[in-house]
């Protein structure tokens, strides 16, 4: 089921949109979240169809616009996107006007564009484009969904279909989601995130679209040789079980892994987790992404995004590194998981 | 790696039955779900018609044996009791924690329902402790996490979620999963409780009927919404085998007409680019139609988009079309389950479901919907189809076997 991917359109706390640059500039923030580096959205959309646009509905367009262009195709053959929460700006816009005004006097914009099926909806107008269409809203695997769905795609025999993962973090919603303990307590600075020991972990959020396909182009970052997912696992130990099996059905072994991607978040409930597994990789580079995008449901398209990276330049960013082993990237395994729940396993390749 | 698709299992509950039997009896004695608001407290109460489950949350939680209701939402509660009811009648209740089975469930607003009681409540910093469970149940994923929990799956688990279409395109993944080998059976479906902010939200772009809806009358005025869920179990071949088989999974399509964020073209080229990309998909000629359980909300912009698209397909011998919403009211991301369930029963127990409360044949058509019940006829294969906001249009062939 292997793929390459062949474009990457990134709008992210980081200047990820750029695809000329890599980690050279890290921003980091001291409120426990981090927002949205914006492109400037009236090069990829136009200023009359931008003001009734919510951010995330912009920043969906314009990685996926972004994407397309990076990989030099005009007309995906699928949308797929992945969502945990949807457009949860316009979703509450109309909540709250709903509840204060009584369900009285009002709009339907923020209604239209509430529903998760918005930004898939929305790129395929804006480039008119007739193929499947799709959204997948499950959890810390939404991005997964999308992903394993375009792979069957291009099984079938679809070209350059587009995947992605999208969430944005309002003000609203990060202090909904620190009442049920997501977030740490204590603001930390966000570059400090795997060092700090409190329970939680930080706000973030993130529009990354990926053009995948199952034939190689001269600007092919990365394959995607396999993927997988697994459910509430009976015990850490059972973790590591799944990874070697996911490793082995591919010929692999740890030693195999030059580079393993994590999804640490800083969380310490969650994060014990991680550390069993890399240590069944002593002899990789251990790297971790979510200080530079922050948690949220979607966050493992920008391990996937950080691993395509890492493949194509052929170099590891300080900023990313958790340990002191130093590997040339050829084979990138990226491991992640929401609350001990919904776990994931990505195995990416130099190509 | 398995070519055919078989359905073994239905369960459903919506306005008009807690489980199949009830509902299919409600089909064929034409009696609708659709009744003033009583369950939800909503300021539309007065003239907007409703379909709602005729349970409370505690009884549904009683009935399928979930012991905390804080933290469950409706619409899970709703989806345990049809996913469960599938699984039964598939009779692969006793192996749900099989990694080889999976559960894919669409919705489009979650826990809404609980979350414009609470919301307030829970993005107030300094905000009393009550009710903060559901915030964890919200999101659309938690409801499919939750059914997958109460019946003690461990397999591949999916939430889609584009809006109208989304249990329709569940059937449609669940497939080609099995297809791939990835799984060989899944509950596939949808469910949605009813909430103000569905209500509101249809209100605004003035859809909403304020009288029983008329699907494909010339002076329809809307939709009537309602709640439910429906699932149908799905396997390939191999696990099908000496099982009951209500139909098999022969076609299905999803494309996007990318037209409006929520409107449809009035030729009505996304649902024809679906029906017939699922009849060139299952090898069949528009003529191989018996029924079509159509989308039909009664919008003055679906029915003609719809109409004329089938129009297009069939030409002058549009098969017998009826939409089963003027029953049900729209179900949203459930529609597409319960007419999937809908769509085997019709085939299973040789019957066409009526179009309720149809008035005048649309001056744009040169059909009219089925507005009596027919029982004893053969009907071979059955079009569901399914058009939701974002231009999503997904169209499923039902065949008997």
């Amino acid at each position: 089921m292997k793929v390459y991917i062949n474009g990457i359109g990134n709008i992210s706390p980081q200047e990820t949109w750029d695809n000329t640059k890599f980690l050279k500039e890290v921003v980091s923030s001291d409120d426990n979240r981090l927002l949205c580096v914006e492109p400037v959205y009236k090069e990829y959309i136009s200023p009359i169809k931008l003001r009734r646009m919510s951010k995330i509905i912009k920043r969906g367009i314009a990685s996926a616009l972004i994407a397309l262009k990076d990989a030099n195709v005009e007309n995906p053959g699928a949308i797929i996107t992945g969502t945990g929460w949807g457009c949860w700006a316009d979703t509450e816009k109309f909540l709250l006007t709903m509840i204060e005004q009584g369900e009285e006097q009002l709009t339907p914009t923020a209604f239209m564009q509430s529903t998760h099926n918005t930004v898939s909806g929305q790129i395929a107008i804006s480039i008119k484009c007739h193929n499947y269409n799709s959204t997948y809203a499950h959890r810390g695997v939404s991005f997964e969904r999308s992903l394993q769905d375009g792979m069957m795609l291009c099984l079938e025999g679809n070209k350059n279909v587009l995947v992605g993962g999208f969430d944005e973090c309002t003000d609203n919603f990060f202090t909904m989601l620190g009442r049920v303990g997501a977030w740490k307590k204590k603001t930390i600075n966000s570059l400090d995130l795997f060092n700090d020991s409190q329970e939680g972990s930080i706000g973030g959020e993130a529009s990354i679209a990926f053009i995948i396909d199952s034939n190689k182009t001269d600007n092919s970052y990365a394959s995607i040789d396999a993927m997988t997912t697994f459910y509430k696992p009976d015990s850490d130990e059972q973790v590591n079980e799944k990874v070697n099996e996911f490793l082995s059905s591919y010929n692999l072994s740890p030693s195999d892994i030059d580079v393993v991607v994590s999804g640490n978040n800083g969380d310490s409930k969650s994060d014990a987790i991680y550390n069993v597994v890399l240590q069944e990789f002593p002899e990789a580079t251990h790297t971790g992404f979510k200080h530079l995008c922050g948690q949220f449901d979607t966050s493992t398209a920008f391990g996937t995004w950080l691993a395509a990276k890492m493949l194509k330049t052929q170099s590891i960013p300080s900023v990313v590194k958790l340990n002191d082993v130093n590997k040339v990237p050829s084979k990138v395994l990226v491991v992640n998981h929401q609350n001990k729940e919904n776990y994931s396993l990505q195995l990416l390749s130099k190509c | 790696m398995s070519t055919r698709v078989f359905v073994t299992g239905l369960g459903t509950i919506s306005s008009i039955g807690n489980n199949v039997e009830e509902s299919y009896q409600s089909l064929v004695n034409s009696k609708k779900g659709i009744a003033p608001m009583t369950r939800l407290d909503s300021k539309h109460k007065v003239n907007r018609p409703i379909a709602e489950v005729n349970l409370t949350n505690e009884e549904l939680a009683n009935f399928v044996n979930v012991k905390t209701l804080e933290g469950c939402s409706r619409t899970s509660l709703l989806g345990i009791v049809a996913a469960r009811e599938a699984a039964v009648d598939a009779g692969i209740i006793n192996e749900l924690s099989s990694e080889r089975i999976g559960l894919i469930s669409a919705t489009t607003v979650g826990g809404m329902g609980e979350t414009e009681l609470h919301y307030r409540n829970f993005i107030d910093e300094n905000g009393q402790g009550a009710h903060l469970d559901y915030i964890n149940s919200h999101d659309c994923g938690e409801s499919t996490q939750r059914i997958a929990d109460e019946l003690g799956m461990k397999g591949y688990q999916n939430t889609i979620n584009t809006a109208c279409s989304s249990s329709a395109n569940a059937i449609l993944l669940g497939s080609r999963l099995i297809k791939h080998g990835i799984l060989d059976k899944v509950i596939v479906g949808g469910t949605d409780a009813l909430c103000k902010f569905t209500v509101n939200g249809f209100n605004t772009l003035m859809i909403l009927s304020d009288k029983d809806t008329t699907p494909f009358s010339a002076h329809r005025k809307g939709l009537n919404l309602g709640e439910g869920a429906g699932f149908v179990v799905i396997e390939s071949e191999e696990s099908a085998k000496a099982k009951k088989i209500y139909s098999e999974v022969t076609g299905y399509a999803n494309g996007c007409e990318a037209f409006h964020q929520t409107a449809s073209s009035p030729e009505g080229d996304g649902a024809y680019q679906v029906m017939t990309e699922a009849l060139t998909f299952a090898g069949l000629k528009s003529g191989d139609i018996d029924y079509i359980n159509a989308h039909g909300t009664a919008t003055e912009i679906n029915d003609l988009s719809e109409g004329t698209a089938i129009q297009r397909v069939f030409g002058d011998n549009v098969p017998k079309v009826s939409s089963t919403k003027s029953f049900t009211g729209h179900t949203l991301g459930a529609s597409g389950g319960i007419e999937a369930v809908f769509s085997n029963l019709a085939i299973d127990r040789k019957t066409i479901f009526p179009n309720l409360s149809f008035e005048e044949q649309m001056p744009e058509l040169n059909f009219k919907p089925q507005t009596d019940v027919i029982q004893d006829v053969e009907i071979t294969n059955v079009l569901s189809n399914a058009f939701g906001f974002g231009g999503n249009n997904s169209a499923v062939i039902f065949s008997k076997v």
